[in-house]
């Protein structure tokens, strides 16, 4: 019901251009959005914001930011542990050099150092392709824990080795620290989502993306059709890494709390949200979404399952989950092989047809 | 869609968490999956048999039967904070997160919702300092008094002078294995000797330069700062290029069955730290037998018994009841709270004769905790591993660290904590 | 000779052995990748998987039984018997080819004529499902792996050395063991390829799979034999890596210690995993060698891919990769 076009005429070329073009469907969002922000607070546990809410909304962001790079512009990237290291140790290394300046900025601006980054080991690109690409940013993987663990500048000569985030205030109200309140760090990840998002969602639909697309599709075509594949690919890795950088801050910043480069940022969070966006479909916002949802929330649901509910030996669930997870993601492929977006889609035709399917 | 999953599993949580009144609830952060299971299986094993022991026999703590709840953390820092998440609204008596890691997440979350924290042998050094570090101990020793007692260790076998020789440390390429490299070299100052500190980049399993390295230097011994799979690595590597395992000593972490059992043969004589003893030969194991194994109340597979980290879980929690009784000899209560808990652990005296009323003859040093102090004595023993029989041997009494330089070390990095952080150093209460 | 150049070529000596150990995971990649175009995330896991398995058959222990006593309340371990290595090894050959059987069976047969990326991904699924699986049916302890090939300094090598240079190098025996199967699996995998039917219908399906299927190549079957020769050499890394540092979880994390090599000698090629290897073994060795001491040791995991970064700005496609050419 929620899809019935008949009757939406589109009478200027703004309207035609909308992100959701569907009447029903706008109002979807809008709901989801007022639930997330209205109501969501009041419902919310610390249980609920620090284990499943808040890692979701971060892993969100830099899913998106990967999927750019990989689903929009075709470049596969295994650095992302590294770039959200740039921004945690950019944002620790900046809120204790001005602590007087709000975190908020802070977080973009190490949005921006991590964007630096990217596009100096997004320059390989112009000449290397494909999984030999991979190549480059995993030595900007390896290379970057390295250094922020040998080199003491980056943890402030602290004699651990780990930086830890002190408190700091939005409105009087504390949002990163131990002080800070579940709601707040809720709210304030769901701010940075939401404007990502929106950001994410007009930079693909607009020149830039076409571009970034029409080099994945085929990049001699593209530049033969006047793309510049120099701009593009630089920019694609500059955006993706911001949005990773974004990630990584808050990760650290009003997620975690401490962090060490090699532990929190190794190479299997690369892998992590690489999954998440193959996962969740590549070259879809939200697919994003639903890959970080899948990877974040399903483990912690079914331990809860089946720890919590039918008081299994935790050993023995941590594995059966692992192997679970691995099923789904084989059937998941089985059934649908372009990822759970894909699966939507496909659910949204069948819907937009209800109930006369032909 | 998401929605009603959602839905379905905040129900699930609300079942889930339902507490009963009267029980002491000792949660294990363990980890038995992921890269480390090997060494977080057998501590969160000791940890609950130990516990379910003082069930059995004893009826619980005081009266109070004890509640043990286990979460699967995979040595992962987020899910530990879910763990933590998970637990800190039930009243968990004191927490072990077992990961360096997860100990710096926890160490101003606990402070905030004060709930008490042990480390045993890992995580913030410098929480010794119990006026900033109000809710975390580690007592009964830390990585900076591992590396002091090794050097005491190795002046003794060396007649009271290390001058000219010279030392290699080995170390794990993380905040962990970096630990020990400022006192080392203060020491190194003060007694003479030349160190040499050598990374293994994690994980750790080729180490075929650093031994080529180590075979050239020809140094006089080798320590080191391991974790995981590199210590069974650097154990066989030193076995191949004929190293005398004598004088290869690693800390408490490197120094359990499993890093040296793969080496088979070759890791005969290899020495490492003990902050404790091991194997079943004490008293207490006629009990766990009786009480917990035979009854089939063991935890995990069971074969796991009286290995080196299932003695350190077992005597983690066996520090653990200890402070327990305190508390509620302190409090005049069965029924404590995890802030009278903390009390206990502050006041706790661990004495000879206890540990020999306990069945734990020796097993651990006598100590005591104050507010000034919550790292113990620092006191560790060396123990060295005999291929043939398969087992680790005590080789020495207990042996005191520089305490005094450590407390220098302890002193300034808890200091720039507190001024960080903005804590007013002080005692509670 | 001066000291300094004699301890270089000491390293460079191990480095090239270390390549050949880098190498032999790097094969099973290989392998996968050329025979259906699948870069296949599961290798590490394989190995870990395979020497688990051969683990288990020697010591006797039973599989899931940590699992059935959770269940049932029973108290197995072991069998009570121990097989024989050879015996041990051609059973965990089986367990290995059932695998590739089902993998085929379960997976790989929905997804025919699928984007590379969907295989990749199914690859990862693969990799999760066989993680969990191994440490439930084998337990997650460190096992000893032992399969009687010697281990440590090479006393030849040490007195031959010492007499020329006055220098004994060391050279580690299971390292030389494992460059003489190195080269025993490239020139049989390169036999087998070349002058057997199956090989050669291996090699036309990773050609085209389309044509293969219509002369009559049965894709199936050759998958199935792909994946197991796959976990073949993943049982062989497994044994080789094992034997070093018992079996653990960490050992399925070789894999990123090939993927460097991979890249480098093209994914494609069989000698090119081989020299990729070496390059890589003798590269990161020699730069920590050199400047370990100005900017610290543990360069080793990125050092090896920033060569590879090197030499593939000037050959995109990997040293021995096919040329590729695009059209548009």
């Amino acid at each position: 019901m929620i899809y019935r076009e008949v009757g939406q005429y589109k009478t200027s070329y703004v309207a035609d251009s909308h992100t959701f073009p569907i009447i029903g469907e706008r109002r979807a969002y809008y709901l989801v959005l007022a639930v997330a922000f209205l109501v969501v607070p009041v419902f919310l546990t610390d249980y609920w914001a620090q284990s499943i809410l808040v890692p979701f909304l971060i892993y969100s962001i830099a899913a998106l930011g990967l999927n750019i790079l990989i689903g929009y512009c075709g470049q596969l990237s295994l650095g992302t542990g590294a770039f959200m290291a740039v921004g945690a140790y950019a944002v620790f290394k900046l809120m204790t050099a001005f602590p007087e300046i709000n975190l908020l900025i802070h977080i973009v601006l190490a949005g921006v150092v991590t964007a630096g980054v990217g596009v100096l080991f997004g320059l390989p690109s112009l000449r290397i392709k494909g999984f030999y690409l991979a190549v480059a940013t995993l030595a900007a993987q390896f290379f970057l824990i390295w250094l922020f663990t040998r080199t003491p500048w980056f943890f402030n000569y602290s004699s651990t080795g780990m930086i830890s985030a002190p408190t700091r205030t939005l409105f009087g109200m504390p949002i990163s620290g131990p002080s800070a309140s579940a709601t707040t760090v809720y709210l304030v990840c769901l701010s940075f989502v939401v404007v990502l998002a929106w950001l994410a969602r007009n930079l693909t639909r607009g020149s830039i993306g076409r571009q970034w697309m029409a080099i994945r599709d085929m990049d001699i075509a593209a530049e033969i059709i006047g793309v510049n594949p120099l701009k593009a690919k630089l920019t694609a890795f500059a955006v993706s890494s911001f949005f990773v950088g974004i990630a990584g801050a808050l990760m650290f910043a009003v997620y975690l709390g401490a962090a060490e480069a090699g532990e929190a940022f190794g190479i299997d969070k690369s892998f992590l949200v690489l999954f998440m966006v193959i996962i969740g479909g590549l070259g879809s916002i939200l697919g994003a979404f639903l890959g970080a949802a899948f990877l974040v929330v399903g483990p912690v649901l079914l331990k809860i399952l089946l720890v919590n509910q039918l008081g299994w030996p935790t050993d023995l669930a941590a594995h059966v989950e692992i192997i679970v997870i691995g099923m789904l993601i084989l059937v998941f492929l089985i059934a649908e092989p372009h990822g759970l977006t894909a699966l939507w889609r496909t659910l949204k035709e069948k819907l937009r047809l209800w109930p006369f399917p032909h | 869609m998401k929605m009603t999953t959602l839905a379905a599993a905040m129900a699930v949580t609300i079942t889930a968490a339902a507490p009963a009144l009267a029980e002491l609830h000792f949660p294990s952060l363990s980890y038995r999956t992921g890269p480390f299971a090997a060494g977080g299986i057998p501590f969160a094993d000791g940890y609950s048999d130990y516990l379910t022991l003082v069930n059995e026999r004893d009826g619980g703590i005081g009266g109070v039967r004890i509640r043990q709840s286990e979460c699967e953390t995979a040595y992962n820092t987020e899910r530990g904070v879910e763990c933590y998440q998970g637990v800190r609204g039930d009243s968990p008596m004191v927490l072990q997160p077992l990961s360096t890691g997860i100990t710096y997440q926890l160490i101003p979350r606990t402070m905030e919702d004060g709930i008490p924290m042990h480390t045993m042998g890992y995580g913030r050094t410098s929480a010794v300092n119990g006026e900033v570090f109000n809710w975390t101990f580690n007592y009964p020793a830390n990585y900076w008094d591992g590396a002091s007692v090794i050097i005491n260790y190795l002046l003794d076998e060396n007649g009271g002078s290390l001058t000219d020789k010279k030392i290699v440390l080995l170390y794990h390429n993380s905040a962990y294995g970096r630990e020990p490299i400022p006192t080392l070299e203060r020491l190194a100052e003060k007694h003479g000797y030349n160190l040499m500190t050598i990374g293994v980049d994690s994980p750790g399993q080729e180490q075929g330069n650093q031994w080529l390295q180590i075979r050239r230097e020809r140094p006089d011994y080798v320590v080191m700062w391991g974790w995981g799979v590199m210590n069974a690595v650097a154990v066989q590597e030193a076995a191949n290029i004929r190293f005398p395992m004598e004088n290869f000593i690693g800390v408490w972490w490197s120094g359990s069955e499993n890093d040296v059992r793969p080496a088979g043969e070759g890791a005969h004589g290899y020495k490492s730290l003990a902050m404790h003893g091991t194997g079943r030969d004490y008293p207490v194991y006629d009990d766990m037998q009786e009480y917990v194994i035979d009854k089939g109340l063991a935890a995990g597979t069971g074969d796991e018994v009286g290995t080196v980290l299932y003695s350190r879980g077992l005597y983690a929690a066996m520090l653990a009841v200890e402070a327990a009784k305190k508390a509620q000899e302190i409090h005049g209560t069965t029924d404590i709270t995890p802030a009278m808990m903390r009390d206990g652990m502050e006041n706790l005296v661990i004495t000879e004769e206890l540990m020999k009323e306990l069945g734990l003859p020796n097993f651990g040093p006598a100590f005591e905790v104050t507010c000034q102090n919550h790292g113990g004595t620092g006191q560790a023993m060396i123990q060295q591993w005999d291929a043939n029989a398969g087992q680790w041997n005590l080789i020495t009494d207990w042996i005191m660290p520089d305490r005094e330089l450590i407390m220098e070390l302890v002193m300034e990095d808890s200091q720039a904590y507190a001024a960080e952080n903005n804590i007013t150093p002080g005692c509670l209460q | 000779m001066p000291d300094q150049l004699l301890f270089a070529l000491e390293v460079t000596l191990n480095g090239l052995t270390a390549g050949i150990m880098y190498a032999l995971v790097a094969l099973g990649f290989v392998l996968i990748f050329k025979a259906s175009g699948i870069f296949n995330f599961a290798q590490g896991v394989m190995a870990l998987f395979a020497a688990l398995t051969l683990v288990g058959f020697q010591s006797g222990q039973i599989p899931f039984s940590h699992l059935i006593n959770a269940m049932f309340g029973t108290r197995l371990h072991h069998f009570g018997w121990n097989m024989p290595t050879f015996m041990a090894i051609i059973a965990t050959m089986a367990v290995m080819v059932l695998l590739a059987f089902l993998i085929e069976r379960l997976v790989l047969k929905h997804l025919i004529n699928q984007e590379p990326i969907i295989l990749f991904m199914a690859t990862i699924g693969l990799a999760y499902f066989l993680e969990g699986l191994g440490d439930i049916m084998w337990g997650a302890e460190v096992k000893r792996l032992d399969v009687g090939i010697p281990q440590g300094m090479s006393p030849m090598i040490d007195d031959l050395t010492f007499n020329w240079f006055g220098y004994g190098f060391y050279l580690d025996r299971l390292d030389l063991w494992a460059a003489g199967i190195a080269a025993v699996l490239v020139v049989s995998l390169t036999l087998f390829s070349q002058y057997t039917r199956q090989g050669r219908a291996l090699r036309a399906v990773a050609d085209d799979h389309q044509a293969a299927l219509s002369v009559g190549i049965s894709l199936r079957a050759i998958w199935v034999l792909t994946w197991s020769i796959a976990g073949f050499v993943a049982l062989v890394a497994g044994i080789m890596w094992g034997a070093k540092s018992g079996v653990q979880f960490s050992l399925s994390l070789i894999a990123l210690k090939a993927l460097p090599v991979l890249i480098l000698g093209g994914f494609t090629s069989i000698p090119g995993a081989i020299v990729g290897g070496l390059i890589i073994g003798v590269g990161e060795k020699l730069f920590d060698f050199f400047f370990q001491s100005t900017i610290g040791g543990a360069t080793e995991n990125w050092f090896a891919y920033m060569l590879a970064l090197v030499f593939l700005l000037f050959r995109p496609q990997g040293l021995f990769g096919e040329k590729i050419i695009e059209r548009v």
